[in-house]
């Protein structure tokens, strides 16, 4: 703010903006674009692109070409997404169900204890998810945390085969990113008005019918965004379906590493990241008009 | 853990927990809290196991932190991972620090929504699609500096991670102390130097603690961007996953779990201190 500064108002607005729309602009936004530009073109066989314009990348989502060059469906790749989707929305229920009575035990903390409630939250979230998802191999794999009693005592005399499994991938998807639910759903229910409670209490509701239609209704908005919070990053994971699913239960992130990595199509990675960042999309599409219609509601009311 | 200090109502004549409390509710939370730190737990104590095999228990010993410390890749790993978490860090605070005065202090201004929308984009897109964009976009312009490519994306990802505090910082701040200032003529640059900065430094600080173990910890982007000689730490852990399970892999995360648990430590006490500092 001193007198080299532009004179304008908004000329020192946009000075102040300009690293951020620099940094973001050329290494997020560009790229991506490319990205876009890119499905739509030949793959070279040695990773990059030939010049050429074609749709193959996306029709390869559902089709492949037989010995006779002619173009049959082809699930593969569909079972991939279907599955991704499947895990990603079990995975959410999942997060849903287990965090949501931890979030409103937290509210009925005194406040200085809800700090560390939050805290305790928040620590795994911050901590390396790799490491994390690698220590679940040693308490699901062969021979590791759960089955080594249970082998010892003789109750059960081979592996559980709890590893590389789609329900190895859901617990390992559910423990990546339920602190992700837990904190959207507590910041709601934190401007709850407990009194309404009371209230309903008073008019004969129920211990459910205030938790259904008075503690749950309210907490929509925290609900919807943890839903969103958790259910984004699953579909896009790699971690998890990677290490807890063994290199054949793909899901839809590894599916797209796989493509830059090992198989070297890079359009066909470029059209699966482009399905991906539609459905992340349409999702937030979707939110912004929910938040809006109950801006408006709330407004009227 | 004990909301079950069931002030009992005689309504009824049964005992009853008060209104708005569930039974089960805090063991639930026990067996969440569990389920949070089970994994953690595990990897630190198996991180002391004497075996070769993870999962077989040989007893107590710390040889496999020995054998760590002086793992030459492992070192490099941790230059590395320390070099981009540094220089990510200075650069991604300085410039979400000049965004967030803008944004909380410009008021009202057309393009405040997409400036917005656009910082923190990175926050939005899932990693694996910033990942692969990156690496195409750095292969389409030919550009290879090595870890400066990984510096470049780590810088970009923590725009959005220091943002959020330092504008968090800026909003409940209060802004009578800088009229105050510039009431008793201090210049413009005056009142920012000396009012505003010092307020604002405590975000700053945090922003920049978020921003140094996000970077820290990433794995994907690396990954996909980084050529053979620019292995973090977490890349590096990677390649050890594959090689096959040794306890040296537990001792190695350990110390970077640590790390990042007491840099997230200090974070929180800083924004309770700041917290309530602010309130006087």
């Amino acid at each position: 703010m001193s007198d080299w500064l532009p004179k304008s108002a908004a000329g020192r607005r946009w000075l102040g903006l300009a690293p951020s729309y620099f940094v973001i602009g050329i290494f997020m936004l560009i790229p991506m674009v490319i990205m876009g530009v890119f499905s739509f073109l030949e793959p070279n066989p040695y990773g990059g692109v030939k010049p050429i314009g074609s749709l193959a990348a996306y029709i390869k989502i559902a089709f492949e070409y037989d010995l006779e060059d002619k173009l049959v469906f082809n699930p593969g790749y569909l079972n991939i997404i279907f599955r991704s989707f499947q895990l990603s929305f079990g995975a959410t229920l999942l997060c849903l169900i287990f965090g949501f009575p931890v979030a409103y035990y937290i509210t009925l903390q005194p406040e200085n204890r809800r700090n560390f409630y939050i805290y305790l939250v928040t620590i795994p979230f911050w901590t390396n998810l790799l490491i994390r998802t690698f220590a679940w191999i040693i308490i699901l794999g062969r021979g590791g945390v759960i089955e080594a009693p249970l082998l010892a005592t003789g109750i059960i005399d081979d592996s559980l085969r709890m590893m590389y499994s789609d329900g190895a991938i859901a617990i390992g998807l559910t423990y990546s990113y339920l602190p992700l639910m837990v904190l959207p759903i507590y910041a709601s229910l934190e401007k709850l008005d407990f009194r309404l409670l009371d209230a309903a209490s008073d008019l004969y509701a129920n211990r459910f019918e205030i938790m259904t239609k008075v503690v749950i209704p309210l907490s929509k908005p925290g609900i919807i965004a943890g839903c969103i919070l958790v259910f984004i990053p699953c579909l896009g994971a790699f971690i998890a379906p990677n290490l807890l699913g063994g290199g054949k239960k793909l899901m839809l992130g590894s599916l797209v590493q796989f493509q830059f990595a090992s198989a070297r199509n890079w359009p066909f990675g470029g059209a699966l990241s482009m399905l991906l960042l539609s459905v992340v999309i349409i999702t937030l599409i979707f939110y912004a008009r929910a938040a809006k219609n109950r801006a408006a509601m709330e407004g009227s009311a | 853990m004990s909301d079950q200090i069931q002030k009992p109502s005689t309504r009824k004549g049964k005992k009853m927990l008060p209104v708005g409390h569930y039974r089960g509710l805090s063991s639930w939370t026990i067996a969440f809290f569990i389920f949070l730190y089970l994994p953690i737990i595990v990897l630190i104590v198996y991180s002391f196991n004497a075996n070769r095999m993870v999962m077989n228990w040989g007893g107590f010993g710390i040889d496999w932190y020995l054998k760590a410390f002086n793992n030459s890749d492992i070192q490099k790993a941790v230059w590395n991972s320390l070099i981009v978490a540094t220089v990510a860090t200075v650069f991604a605070t300085a410039i979400a620090t000049i965004g967030a005065l803008v944004l909380a202090r410009g008021g009202n201004f057309r393009g405040k929504t997409v400036s917005l929308g656009l910082i923190t984009l990175p926050l939005m897109v899932p990693e694996i699609v910033t990942a692969v964009a990156v690496l195409i976009f750095f292969s389409a312009i030919g550009m290879n500096l090595g870890l400066g490519n990984v510096i470049i994306a780590h810088i970009t990802f923590c725009i959005p991670f220091a943002f959020m505090p330092i504008r968090a910082r800026l909003e409940g701040m209060d802004t009578t102390l800088e009229q105050a200032g510039r009431d008793l003529y201090a210049s413009q640059w005056e009142t920012f130097r000396f009012v505003t900065m010092p307020l604002l430094m405590p975000g700053i600080v945090a922003g920049a603690m978020l921003a140094f173990v996000i970077s820290m910890d990433d794995f994907i982007i690396t990954l996909m961007v980084g050529g053979a000689g620019s292995t973090t730490l977490p890349v590096y852990i990677y390649s050890m996953i594959r090689r096959g399970l040794t306890p040296e892999i537990n001792a190695v995360s350990t110390m970077l779990l640590l790390a990042s648990i007491a840099i997230v430590t200090a974070y929180w006490i800083l924004s309770r201190k700041t917290q309530t500092s602010t309130e006087h």
